[in-house]
């Protein structure tokens, strides 16, 4: 296959050296003289020194010819363009951007780039995998005394779900003060209020407590010893 | 008619200050404080809205209003960010007119054909650059005849 690499920084390189020892025909495009020297030493002989966003430079690439193109410079405008000209221009049959803002993400889909990859948003997807799913969010610290008042979502498979509030064990210093139902109902629990999936619980903890108020409230029941 | 400019620099600040005289609702967008202080080229009798923001942003967008917007023209100096953001207020925002600066004759025909309503300027500067080469010599100019006189 023939693939146009339009930009010759880090992202470019690598992609453009794992595509080489992949037996792929391979050319990167970068503006950078410099930079275009750099690569040439290293990779051989398959940089070219332009603009991939001018149609000139595109044909001097042989565009017309390419299986691929990947856009990954540093600028999410650029991409665009180059992804746009190839498919309208050279019709080029796949055409691959790199998303630098994630929020451009919908974008580059609704103005029809094939495939578009966000490092970014790739990145946050595993920070968000890494952090506690269910996580206890501070709301106010009260001055002295190291009170707080936290939120917490109670998940669906929590073991508090079905529980009366005076059958949970709660830390130390911790009470639930406001129940907000997935309805968006507030309410000021009793004793007797049964908990639910997907409630919202406002509670005043010791700050202490915390990391055990949010065990109490959203692990599983224990797995059944046998 | 609400009109956004992305912009700020001579031709977007022409075109704002231009719009604004005919009553138009007129907001500029530039990424840039410098666009708009005293150094800036819209002149100090304007009064439409001066906005920092991206115009290829989507929230800076809807801050400016893009929402209830009945223009949009692009007019910063970078041709990619001109139609990306033209295209955003196209195809996301639905502005129903949407005029966009594309300074490469080329890429102007390809995002013409691509449903935009593109101005490049380069090949008519070029033309009236060839124009005025071409023309016969004008008569001198009083003051410029003055000056040759002293």
């Amino acid at each position: 296959m023939y693939i146009i690499v339009v930009g010759g920084g880090k992202v470019g390189y690598y992609l453009a050296k794992e595509l080489v020892e992949s037996d792929h025909e391979t050319l990167i495009i970068e503006g950078d003289a410099g930079r275009c020297a750099e690569i040439a030493d290293d990779l051989g002989d398959i940089v070219m020194r332009g603009d991939g966003c001018e149609v000139s430079t595109l044909e001097r690439a042989g565009a017309g010819r390419a299986d691929i193109i990947m856009a990954v410079t540093g600028d999410d405008e650029d991409n665009l363009v180059v992804c746009q000209v190839a498919k309208h221009k050279f019709n080029v049959p796949r055409t691959i951007a790199r998303i630098n803002n994630p929020k451009n993400e919908a974008i580059f889909t609704t103005l029809g780039i094939d495939t578009s990859v966000s490092a970014t948003g790739a990145i946050m997807a595993q920070i968000e995998q890494e952090l506690p799913t269910h996580p206890l969010i501070p709301l106010l610290t009260l001055k002295g005394g190291g009170l707080e008042i936290v939120e917490i979502k109670i998940p669906p498979s929590a073991a508090v779900v079905g529980k009366r509030i005076k059958e949970i064990l709660l830390p130390h210093q911790s009470l639930i003060s406001l129940i907000i139902d997935s309805a968006g109902q507030p309410r000021v629990p009793s004793s007797d209020t049964v908990l639910h999936e997907d409630d919202e619980v406002v509670a005043v903890t010791m700050k202490e407590s915390e990391e055990a108020l949010r065990t109490a409230l959203s692990e599983p029941p224990p797995e059944p010893s046998l | 008619m609400k009109v956004i400019i992305m912009g700020c620099g001579r031709r977007g600040a022409q075109l704002a200050s231009m719009l604004q005289r005919e009553g138009h609702d007129v907001t500029v967008l530039d990424c840039s404080e410098e666009a708009f202080d005293t150094e800036g080229y819209l002149p100090e009798d304007f009064s439409g809205t001066k906005m920092i923001g991206n115009g290829m942003d989507l929230d800076d967008l809807r801050r400016a209003g893009a929402e209830h917007a009945d223009a949009f023209i692009s007019a910063t100096r970078g041709d990619n960010r001109n139609v990306m953001a033209a295209q955003i207020a196209k195809h996301i925002f639905g502005i129903p007119r949407v005029v966009t600066l594309v300074h490469d004759p080329i890429r102007a025909e390809i995002y013409h054909s691509l449903g935009l309503r593109t101005v490049s300027p380069t090949r008519a500067v070029a033309e009236l650059l060839k124009e005025a080469l071409e023309a016969p010599e004008e008569e001198p100019l009083p003051s410029s005849a003055e000056a040759a006189e002293g």
